[in-house]
């Protein structure tokens, strides 16, 4: 009963924070709105039983992301925080509803099988173990990404 | 009533449908790039999902792989606001609609 009442109220945050980043006008505030979404993400993800992914979540988007969101638009003049759309606001309005439409009607047409009815437990110490036995490849991978990321970050920002 | 696989999945396509909305209509690089976040974080909140209500070989496969999808898109991320810082300081604006110098 509890989880249901969590359900609803954190997917009312999620996609009502969601909603607001497209209707506030000022950019700082849509970034404030795309953090609730974000803590809300962390809270469904909890409801999920997916802890570590959670605390992931939390600590990347909600921490990490958003702090360099501020900051570039910190960066760039007041003038420039304006969150209007453009000309193509209403075909953009209609193919994301189309979107949204087809996905929601395969969810709830799909046959999806039997459905597991208890979650994990304590999944951060078998995450770690599956990133550094099975996923080892992917996960050095994603290493030279991130370096990867880092350094074209730098080289682009960099002042001549 | 309990909640199911089939709640999670709509959240995960709702938020998916306002970041599509997001990043295609929004004048400003920086609302674009919340959009593609949105997105993002839609189609995680769908991989968590079916991986805890369906059985599959490994049960932590669809975590695993929403941790290589938080990874990439914090790399994504990055990249974009640096792109996004360059592009003011060449043109002096961050409207997406004046990056036409490849405009036909």
């Amino acid at each position: 009963m509890g989880a249901v009442a969590a359900f609803w109220v954190l997917s009312t945050i999620t996609v009502g924070s969601a909603l607001a980043v497209a209707l506030v006008r000022d950019l700082v505030r849509a970034v404030v709105a795309l953090v609730g979404s974000f803590l809300g993400v962390a809270g469904l993800f909890v409801l999920l039983s997916a802890d570590f992914l959670a605390v992931a979540q939390v600590l990347i988007y909600a921490g990490a992301i958003s702090v360099l969101m501020v900051f570039v638009i910190a960066l760039t003049p007041r003038g420039a925080r304006d969150n209007s759309e453009t000309a193509m606001r209403w075909p953009a309005l209609a193919l994301a509803g189309a979107m949204t439409g087809l996905m929601t009607t395969v969810a709830l047409v799909a046959h999806w099988g039997p459905q597991v009815k208890e979650g994990l437990t304590e999944t951060a110490a078998a995450i770690g173990e599956a990133l550094l036995s099975r996923y080892v490849l992917p996960f050095e991978v994603a290493s030279v990404v991130l370096l990867a990321a880092m350094l074209g970050a730098i080289v682009l920002v960099r002042e001549e | 009533m309990s909640v199911g696989l089939e709640h999670f999945l709509v959240v995960g396509a709702a938020l998916f449908g306002i970041g599509l909305l997001l990043s295609l209509s929004k004048r400003n690089i920086i609302g674009v790039l919340m959009g593609i976040e949105l997105m993002f974080n839609g189609a995680n909140v769908t991989l968590v999902a079916f991986s805890r209500f369906l059985e599959a070989a490994e049960a932590l496969a669809g975590q695993v792989l929403v941790v290589f999808s938080i990874t990439v898109a914090a790399a994504e991320a990055a990249v974009a606001l640096a792109l996004a810082m360059a592009f003011y300081r060449r043109r002096q604006t961050v409207d997406v609609d004046r990056a036409d110098v490849l405009r036909w």
